[in-house]
């Protein structure tokens, strides 16, 4: 057997190779250079290399708009419209989602445990945590993150769909379990991932094995060949194609493979849920729309009950269940699933106008998840009385004089002086505890809003513009009762968001309606706003920006997108 | 891309629809940007009115101006003059058109003329207090965005824009109920908003199925190129019922009205006259100029059960506004019974009916409007809005009885007031062409007239009562309030002609859309001379 080195053309594969690249300088970084000098230059190399990215994407786009894409590495990868729309996405998407884990805020710490490896609770971890030790294998963690989804979605045949699957997963499971506070949690939640990851991957291996079996071949373009030509196996067909798309289901969250995400995006550090949320559903996506579109066409009829069902459980379960949910991350994650539902509608479409709905979709539910998750991890919590003495000495230290923002609103200005003291615990994750956020932070909470009215399509957002074009996909695609269904469960999702809206903006800290009396009380919140060191503050304006420029004037994207969506053979 | 004007339009040489839509957005934006009031100084309140205040009689003068361009001349009220079209979001097919025909202009005017009432009205409401005065400002910026909802729904020629408006209005007014409003204010707000949306989303499926069946295309969402359709019977007839929920529950009708009551109960009376004057005017707005036009087949299939829900609507409104104790339910039980009125005439299918009803939307937002507004200054005063709280103010407060009994009798369409008029020609109309429903309809009067009356007797006769003996009459403000709405009441009930020459015209044009031979009109000649 003779290996023909494939003819590589770098320039193609540079959107991918940054974050590769400065992953892998990264790790050197973190053996060599000495402990004060490793944050600043992680972040910088992190932000540059995606930078990179987004600059050679742009670079690339006129050619494969002109000539609609090429294969890269013998067929491996393909670089065409919907490649590049996606790495950029993704790029974008994980820029502003390190620029939130990378702010230490005022109280000095990141999200992410001080020493991963020490036994919560134990001296060791407190000592670490003295020294001030941090983990910045962070950075070198989410740029492998990053490239893995970059090549996801960009996959020409079913073995690297699999690399690309454990490239973007393995990291995800680390930083899952690093979270600062509430460490059993997080560790308990990296396992759950880890886990269940685990199955769907070998559910997704075993798929890849026996659509080989069936085609005789990894490549989509023979696989897609096979499936109108050959005859007689029809049953190894669907079982692989079952599993197959089982794997990427588990990825995208939908029902009844979600049932990983709740407890994962409660107990992951709040950053990386954003980006979990976001970048690694728009690479899965990303991977199935290229499956169903230009693999599987030919079987539309076998695989269409399921998808419905799947499309159907996914929106009808994760607003259910969401409606429940007194923890602000899992409503956040539950709504992620009943999202995925809605994306789901315009994959299933079929239609021409599907690629380019899914697409924008993707980045306007993106750029809403990582600004909203960016916002909770700003809302933390303040010890009260009841904190032992001696854990309010240790953590006390860390609190900067000027927790409260210098423009808190006027009407809590009475704050007791002595709150200043109190330690800053971790974020302030249960509904209850939102309360009042609109009288004493109004930005913030004006802000966050804007990304709940985006979840809930409300128009003049993103969300609405994109949920429109999912389900004129799909009601172009002949799956109207599947539109109906998700305009039935926005209306139903709007209720929780709409419930967050009243516990910000109509209630008081205590829990009772606002009344003129109550803006002048001078209790003490016991919730607050940690000032930001300026990266999440620019990351959330940036997905603000987007939101709102997304849903007035959507014309230049939706453009530039619907130019180039369409799939390599 | 800009060329293809429809037929029936008339372009703008000054872009008035926009400049109306613009303005009031301005404004909301000076006031947010204002500095936050420092100290307890009176200074910061009292700028924040006037500029609100500023802003919103300049609309009026804007619209007055508008309207005059447009009509002043003796233009065809049927055709959408001051056309405005640009490109929005081409991938969808969607434009940015907008243009008015004499009714979606009589509509603009009756808005923007709410608008400084209500900014007048709500200068007290709030307190005066530093952190008050902050919370005024974000009241009466929300009052501006929302004018310029209110504005551009009316005006909109383009089915996804007239969507985005429909929906996008309901942000405002949550939050003006939700923040400003009664002690149950929450469960009001979502109520309100999880009703409008419910609504609102089963339509935007209506309009995307609609959409596909249309010509495509750049302006695809155009209403003029989705008028005229040949739709299947039964598409056609669901996605009549899609839009047709949608704006019922905006309306509200008869079964889909409980969010009504309780949100104006709960609203602050400024938000409850913008909501049920001028915004569930959107829904019977959007049966007269989308329903009917772009599903007429449907219409006339549909006609009979919503004539017998109108009718329905009529008397369960009226019974259950007899049976309140709370002012403001009172008030919205009526506007249910008024909006059954309104949708029976545009269902009657004849030019005086659905003329009438188109009347009637301007006369209901006068006269329901002023009720919300005075039943704010009693509960300013009293700080209670239950009616057996009341008793013998009409010895206390006469200009207040006084106004209080000439726009209860507008509601109850008294000759010589404006709504009598509409009510007349919506009878008259249906009499036409549906005898037992005018029949019906006409017994409802008595009803109102019992309502009116009597509420007007236990709150306002009787034997004064010891802890309201030193209730204040209406104060010069609340006079300015209080006093534009009788004299527009009064000049459109004795020379409605201007009027009904803007509603006449649309109205002769919808029906030869839905395709219904115009009943005989027996009165059409001697109408006219008794209206004049």
């Amino acid at each position: 057997m003779i290996f023909n080195a494939p003819d590589i053309a770098w320039a193609q594969l540079t959107p991918v190779l940054f974050p590769l690249g400065a992953a892998v300088i990264g790790v050197l970084v973190e053996a060599f250079a000495p402990r004060a000098a490793r944050r600043p230059t992680q972040l910088a190399l992190s932000l540059l290399a995606l930078l990179g990215s987004i600059v050679s994407v742009g670079l690339l786009w006129p050619d494969v708009r002109d000539t609609g894409g090429t294969e890269v590495l013998g067929g491996s990868m393909l670089v065409d419209g919907p490649t590049l729309v996606l790495q950029a996405v993704i790029a974008l998407l994980a820029l502003l989602a390190v620029l939130i884990a990378a702010d230490r805020t005022s109280t000095g710490e990141d999200a992410f445990a001080p020493q991963a490896a020490s036994v919560p609770g134990s001296g060791y971890e407190e000592s670490a945590r003295r020294a001030g030790l941090q983990q910045t294998e962070v950075f070198p963690l989410m740029l492998f993150a990053t490239g893995g989804m970059m090549i996801f979605p960009a996959t020409g045949d079913l073995l690297t769909l699999f690399v690309a699957l454990e490239v973007l997963s393995l990291p995800l499971y680390l930083l899952t379990g690093m979270a600062r506070r509430r460490r059993l949690l997080s560790q308990e939640a990296s396992m759950k991932y880890f886990l269940l990851g685990a199955f769907a991957s070998a559910l997704l291996l075993f798929g890849i094995v026996l659509l080989y079996g069936y085609s005789g071949s990894l490549r989509y373009s023979d696989i897609a060949a096979a499936v109108t030509t050959t005859t007689g196996m029809d049953g190894l067909l669907l079982v692989g194609a079952l599993l197959v798309l089982i794997g990427l289901l588990f990825k995208v969250g939908a029902v009844p493979f979600h049932s990983w995400t709740p407890d994962v995006y409660q107990g992951a550090p709040t950053p990386i849920t954003g980006f979990m949320a976001a970048c690694t559903k728009v690479a899965a996506f990303g991977a199935l729309l290229r499956v169903f579109y230009t693999v599987l066409p030919g079987m539309r009829w076998d695989l269409e009950p399921m998808m419905w069902t799947v499309a159907i459980a996914t929106m009808v379960v994760g607003t259910v269940i969401a409606l429940v949910q007194t923890d602000v991350k899992r409503v956040l994650a539950y709504s992620s699933i009943a999202h995925a539902g809605f994306v789901l509608t315009g994959v299933i479409a079929l239609a021409q106008s599907g690629i380019t709905a899914v697409l924008f979709y993707l980045l306007a539910y993106g750029a809403a998840t990582v600004g909203a998750f960016g916002i909770v991890s700003l809302v933390r919590e303040r010890a009260t009385a009841e904190v032992p003495e001696a854990a309010r000495a240790s953590l006390g230290v860390a609190v900067a004089a000027g927790v409260l923002p210098a423009g808190s609103d006027t009407t809590t200005g009475a704050d007791p002086v002595d709150d200043a003291d109190a330690p800053v615990l971790g974020e302030a994750t249960d509904l209850s505890q939102w309360a009042g956020l609109g009288r004493t932070h109004p930005v913030l909470a004006t802000t966050f809003a804007l990304f709940l009215l985006s979840f809930a399509g409300i128009p003049l957002t993103a969300g609405f513009t994109g949920k429109f074009a999912v389900f004129s996909a799909a009601v172009d695609g002949g799956a109207w009762p599947l539109a109906l269904i998700g305009v039935l469960a926005s209306a139903a999702a709007a209720f929780f968001y709409v419930r967050l809206i009243v516990l910000m903006f109509f209630t008081s800290p205590q829990g009772g309606p606002l009344s003129d009396a109550d803006a002048d009380a001078t209790t003490r919140p016991r919730t607050v706003v940690v000032v930001s060191q300026g990266y999440a503050v620019a990351a959330i304006a940036v997905c603000a920006v987007l939101t709102v420029l997304l849903g007035v004037l959507p014309g230049p994207v939706l453009d530039a997108i619907a130019e180039v969506a369409v799939f390599l053979p | 891309m800009l060329t293809l004007t429809p037929a029936a339009t008339v372009p703008a040489d000054v872009p008035w629809l926009t400049l109306l839509l613009v303005w009031p957005l301005i404004g909301a934006a000076v006031l947010w940007a204002l500095p936050r009031p420092a100290g307890s100084t009176v200074a910061g309140p009292r700028r924040v009115r006037e500029i609100a205040l500023g802003f919103a009689l300049v609309e009026v003068v804007l619209a007055v101006v508008a309207g005059i361009t447009a009509f002043g001349s003796g233009a065809d009220a049927g055709s959408y003059q001051l056309y405005e079209i640009h490109r929005w979001i081409p991938q969808f097919g969607v434009s940015y058109a907008l243009g008015v025909d004499g009714v979606g202009m009589l509509l603009i005017g009756m808005a923007v003329v709410l608008v400084p009432l209500v900014v007048l009205a709500s200068w007290k409401e709030q307190g005066s207090q530093t952190a008050a005065s902050n919370r005024l400002r974000h009241y009466l910026a929300l009052v501006l965005v929302l004018t310029s909802f209110m504005v551009a729904v009316f005006a909109a020629r383009d089915l996804f824009l007239f969507y985005v408006l429909f929906e996008a209005m309901l942000i405002p007014v949550y939050f003006m109920i939700g923040a400003f409003g009664g002690p149950q204010r929450r469960y009001a707000a979502v109520k309100f908003l999880l009703f409008s949306l419910a609504g609102g989303l089963v339509m935007l499926v209506g309009v995307i199925v609609l959409y596909l069946h249309g010509p495509g295309g750049e302006q695809g969402f155009l209403i003029s190129n989705l008028t005229g359709l040949d739709l299947p019977t039964g598409t056609g007839r669901w996605l009549f019922l899609a839009f047709f929920l949608a704006f019922a529950i905006k309306a509200p009708m008869f079964p889909v009205h409980s969010w009504l009551p309780d949100a104006a109960e709960q609203a602050p009376a400024g938000t409850s006259t913008l909501l049920v004057g001028v915004l569930d005017k959107v829904g019977t707005f959007g049966m007269l100029t989308l329903c009917l036009p772009l599903f007429p087949e449907a219409s006339r299939w549909a006609a009979p059960v919503i004539i017998a829900l109108a009718l329905v609507s009529i008397f369960y409104g009226a019974l259950l506004a007899l049976g309140q104790q709370d002012l403001f339910r009172l008030v919205a039980y009526t506007s249910v019974s008024h909006f059954g009125f309104i949708v029976l005439g545009i269902f009657a299918f004849t030019s005086t009916s659905v003329g009438g009803s188109s009347f009637y939307m301007v006369n209901h937002g006068l006269s329901t409007g002023g009720l919300f507004l005075l039943v704010g200054f009693l509960v300013a005063r009293k700080g209670s809005a239950r009616i057996a709280d009341f008793g013998g103010l009409q010895k206390v407060t006469p200009v207040l009885a006084g106004t209080f009994l000439v726009i209860g009798l507008s509601a109850l369409s008294l000759p010589g007031l404006s709504t009598f008029v509409s009510e007349f020609l919506v009878i008259v109309g249906t009499f036409g062409s549906h005898r037992p429903a005018a029949i019906i309809a006409a017994v409802a009067v008595v009803l109102a007239a019992l309502y009116v009356l009597w509420t007007y007797q236990r709150v306002f006769t009787g034997p004064v009562r010891d802890e309201l003996a030193e209730t204040r009459d209406l104060s010069g403000r609340e006079r300015w309030v209080v006093g534009p709405l009788i004299a527009l009441m009064l000049v459109l009930g004795f020379y409605p002609a201007p009027a009904l020459h803007l509603v006449d015209e649309p109205a002769t044009a919808t029906i030869t859309q839905v395709g219904v031979a115009d009943a005989p009109d027996p009165v059409t000649a001697g109408d006219e001379g008794s209206e004049q």
